[in-house]
């Protein structure tokens, strides 16, 4: 069956706290526990999407003991590519050793690209027109200095390796939820997104991840009893947290993804990266329900198993938890020369 | 048989930022001095040799051989350049050396220039790391700075080689420059004012490294015949010889010594018939004060290692055993890249002839020059006697 | 003609992605970058592709404080001679540590990060710099 045969993610080491960005606006310092957000992780001078995707792909191919030149499909989800027009994917494929008989191309679906590029590899393994596919989600997200969106918006990356030869975790359904809904978009040309405020709310993230959630739920015949993990998508550590009350899920079940709190939220690898913090200690057997949300508005629902072959894979790479202990605190000022936001640096 | 072949006349234009000089005025400043010096006719050079390093990057401008004869009204003799990176000065002069030598030509002018100053920083950096290797060195952010800091970082290592080292190089070039006219810093730096300057690249700082100069250098070079025409007091190359090595420092076996200059020193040695303790005066290459240290090592003035000893020892002071870079060096006299190979021929004959008025060192018959390339892929040594 | 560097990057995107160099098989060697001709062997030589396996130790270092208006956004950063298990010798900035806390013979990995780009509309150029090695739990069961 089709499922999960590697896997890895990437977290630049570097953090800002919530409450030093506050006090450099003159909001309350005390709003980490407000957003449920109280540090996030700051790509260095010489990252971005790329050298991200990268060092999540390679710990993927070494998580997974993969040959690289098996790899059918390449797919990178994000919504900071480094480039306009000029594929992420092919960095991707040249940096980890794949063959030029492949697949690919950039996906942007604000912050599930990388689930529905998940999806993509999914189909492409089940037709057996490749025999691995490669879905990355990564950003390097961007917040206008002052806005809201700058205490969460965070960079890292997590690359799944989707075949159907002894997954360490079977996907074993999906479905999607897709509407016309403009909660939040970035116009070409524009260094910053815009946001409906309060309407990136209920309209938005609530109704399709709830949709979402109920419609796999009904396709799979299962209720909320049936699953020992939840991820939902973390624009923050409040969204997820409702929406499970929202759905009837206990909270503990959705304690162990929520990475949110001390990294931020990751954009398209937000939902994916909650799902790897869960595949690095899930006893072998559990289930995992995960819906991605990305604006504009859409999610992708997922069933997941995990697989005994996990217990094999283990230790090969560094965990998520490994990566969100390695930090080192910037101020506000360094952050903004990393962010590129002093515009006479340019 | 090959024929001796003489310094008859020297010019050097003042070196520093010489912002109302072109690269044409720098070039002609020098070009005259060295022909007044000697005393030639015009007439008698036949031909240019410019030691040049990037003069396109710098200034826009190449084709220097045929600026230099139109500049200097020399007509239709022959002209070109060399560019070995800071070598550059050197290599005009061996070149002109050779040529007349194998008797091609009689009487060369040898002109060393660079005008470096009309560019931004960053362009500046830049250039100068093109004499290292620009695609696997610089272009990752390796500054030509930083290639010598790994060098002075691993003599620490090795040797436990000694910032206070480091600086003393500084303060004794400072002091001697004092006392040179054409120098781009003539003041003394006390001791502690290097060691509290700012690094550039740890542990070098900008006390430790040669600054960014315009300036120029000439020499007539030619057969002994026609030197002694000229003047009572010619002054002989006695020896000229060149050694390559790696382009990149990361692909040397040894990064504390460069063998370039360890051979072409010893085959200069050789070929001049001398020993290094006969040598009077010497002019090392100080880009930054570590290599001056190496160079003591590389050449034999210091025993592998003691470098740093030696110099606080005093050895390579006026009045020491071996008195090195009485112009000032490359640090305090300035290192307009093409120009440096030359400018340091010009302090030897000055020495040789007695009038180096303040710096003299006594009774000196022997001089050498060692001009280096990059991070020493290059190394052309020179010596002169009287 | 090509716009700038994109010829002379595309060249050797597989050496500077993947520290990809040579060997000769004659005597032996690994060499980084990839070199045409074996300079001990000269003619005698045979040189096969060989990728390094981006492990090794700090030779030498700086930390550069002044540098071009391309790296102004890094300073202070490291730079060093990094020795491969293999034995070449390899230039490149170390990452994700403090300069400080950087010392001769620290081991360190290969990462994968920009390393230069021309201006705000040009080419971004990837490639490696290193890292030191990064601690890797596996987690137990909880």
């Amino acid at each position: 069956m089709v499922g999960i045969v590697g896997y890895g993610v990437y977290v630049p080491r570097y953090r800002i706290k919530t409450g030093d960005i506050a006090n450099v606006w003159g909001a309350d310092p005390n709003i980490g526990k407000a957003l449920g957000v109280f540090e996030k992780s700051v790509p260095g001078p010489d990252e971005d999407v790329a050298t991200i995707s990268v060092e999540a792909a390679r710990n993927a191919v070494k998580y997974g003991r993969i040959d690289p030149t098996k790899i059918g499909a390449v797919y990178v989800g994000s919504e900071s590519h480094p480039y306009a027009v000029k594929p992420t994917g092919t960095i991707v494929a040249e940096a980890i050793g794949c063959t030029a008989d492949i697949t690919c191309a950039d996906y942007e679906f604000a912050c599930k690209a990388g689930t529905a590029a998940i999806q993509t590899c999914m189909g492409l393994v089940q037709s057996e027109m490749v025999e691995l596919g490669l879905a990355i989600g990564s950003d390097t997200a961007q917040g206008r200095p002052g806005d809201a969106l700058e205490y969460s918006a965070a960079a890292g990356g997590v690359a799944i390796i989707v075949g159907d030869k002894k997954p360490v975790a079977t996907i074993e359904d999906t479905v999607s939820y897709t509407t016309d809904t403009p909660d939040f978009w970035r116009r070409e040309g524009e260094d910053f997104p815009s946001h409906g405020a309060r309407f990136t709310g209920e309209p938005a993230y609530f109704r399709h991840v709830g949709e979402g959630a109920k419609s796999l739920f009904r396709k799979t015949k299962t209720t909320v009893d049936d699953y020992d993990y939840f991820v939902f998508h973390m624009p923050n550590g409040k969204f997820p947290i409702s929406m499970g009350r929202q759905l009837g899920v206990p909270p503990e079940k959705l304690e162990d993804g929520l990475v949110v709190r001390s990294i931020g939220n990751t954009y398209s690898a937000s939902a994916m990266m909650g799902l790897a913090r869960i595949l690095d200690i899930a006893e072998p057997g559990s289930k995992i329900f995960m819906v991605s949300y990305g604006s504009g508005a859409g999610s992708d629902a997922f069933v997941i198993k995990v697989e005994k072959e996990i217990e094999k894979h283990r230790g090969q790479v560094p965990t998520v938890d490994d990566y969100i202990e390695r930090k080192t605190y910037v101020d506000y000022s360094v952050y903004a020369k990393y962010r590129r936001k002093i515009v006479a640096l340019g | 048989m090959t024929r001796r072949v003489a310094i008859a006349g020297v010019g050097i234009s003042k070196f520093g930022e010489l912002w109302e000089q072109s690269i044409r005025d720098i070039t002609l400043e020098a070009g005259m001095l060295c022909i007044f010096d000697s005393g030639i006719r015009g007439g008698d050079i036949d031909a240019i040799c410019i030691g040049n390093m990037s003069a396109g990057r710098f200034t826009g401008q190449e084709h220097l051989g045929a600026l230099a004869a139109d500049m200097g009204g020399l007509g239709n003799v022959p002209s070109y350049s060399v560019e070995a990176a800071c070598a550059s000065g050197g290599a005009a002069v061996r070149q002109a050396y050779m040529a007349i030598r194998s008797g091609e030509h009689d009487a060369m002018m040898v002109l060393g220039m660079e005008k470096m100053s009309d560019v931004t920083q960053t362009e500046a950096m830049n250039t100068m790391s093109v004499a290292s290797d620009w695609e696997w060195e610089g272009l990752g952010g390796a500054t030509f700075p930083a290639l010598y800091a790994f060098m002075a970082r691993r003599h620490m290592y090795e040797y436990g080689t000694t910032e206070e080292q480091l600086s003393l190089v500084t303060v004794k070039n400072h002091a001697n420059a004092a006392h040179n006219p054409y120098a781009q810093f003539q003041r003394p730096v006390p001791l502690e004012v290097v060691m509290k300057s700012g690094f550039i690249a740890d542990p070098l700082r900008v006390l430790h490294s040669s600054p960014i100069s315009d300036g120029a250098a000439g020499l007539v070079m030619c057969s002994e015949e026609k030197a002694r025409e000229l003047t009572d007091t010619p002054v002989f190359i006695e020896a000229s010889t060149q050694a390559s090595d790696t382009l990149a420092l990361h692909d040397r076996k040894s990064i504390t010594r460069m063998d370039s200059v360890v051979i072409s020193s010893r085959e200069a040695l050789k070929k001049a018939g001398l020993k290094i303790d006969d040598i009077g005066v010497i002019e090392l290459h100080d880009s930054f004060t570590i290599s001056e240290i190496m160079q003591m090592e590389d050449i034999g003035i210091a025993k592998k290692g003691e470098g740093g000893k030696a110099v606080e020892e005093g050895i390579t002071q006026i009045g020491g055993n071996s008195p090195v870079n009485t112009s000032g060096g490359l640090k305090a006299r300035g290192h307009p890249i093409g120009a440096t190979g030359v400018a340091q021929i010009v302090e030897l004959v000055y020495q040789l002839r007695g009038e180096a008025e303040g710096r003299q060192v006594e009774g000196v018959e022997k001089g050498m020059a060692v001009n280096i390339g990059g991070t020493g892929a290059t190394s052309i040594v020179h010596i002169l006697g009287r | 003609m090509a716009e700038k560097g994109v010829a002379q990057v595309w060249r050797k995107i597989r050496a500077i992605y993947n520290i990809q160099g040579n060997i000769c098989k004659t005597c032996d060697t690994h060499f980084f970058p990839p070199r045409l001709v074996c300079p001990n062997c000269r003619r005698k030589g045979q040189l096969e592709d060989y990728k390094f396996k981006g492990l090794g130790n700090i030779h030498t270092f700086t930390i550069v404080r002044q540098a071009p208006e391309d790296f102004k956004r890094q300073m202070p950063y490291v730079v060093a001679q990094v020795e491969l298990d293999e034995g070449a010798r390899i230039t490149a900035q170390i990452v994700n540590v403090d300069p400080e806390d950087v010392e001769i013979g620290m081991r360190v990995r290969a990462c994968f990060r920009k390393i230069t780009e021309y201006g705000g509309g040009g080419l971004i150029v990837y490639g490696y710099k290193f890292e030191p090695v990064l601690k890797v739990t596996g987690h137990p069961y909880p």
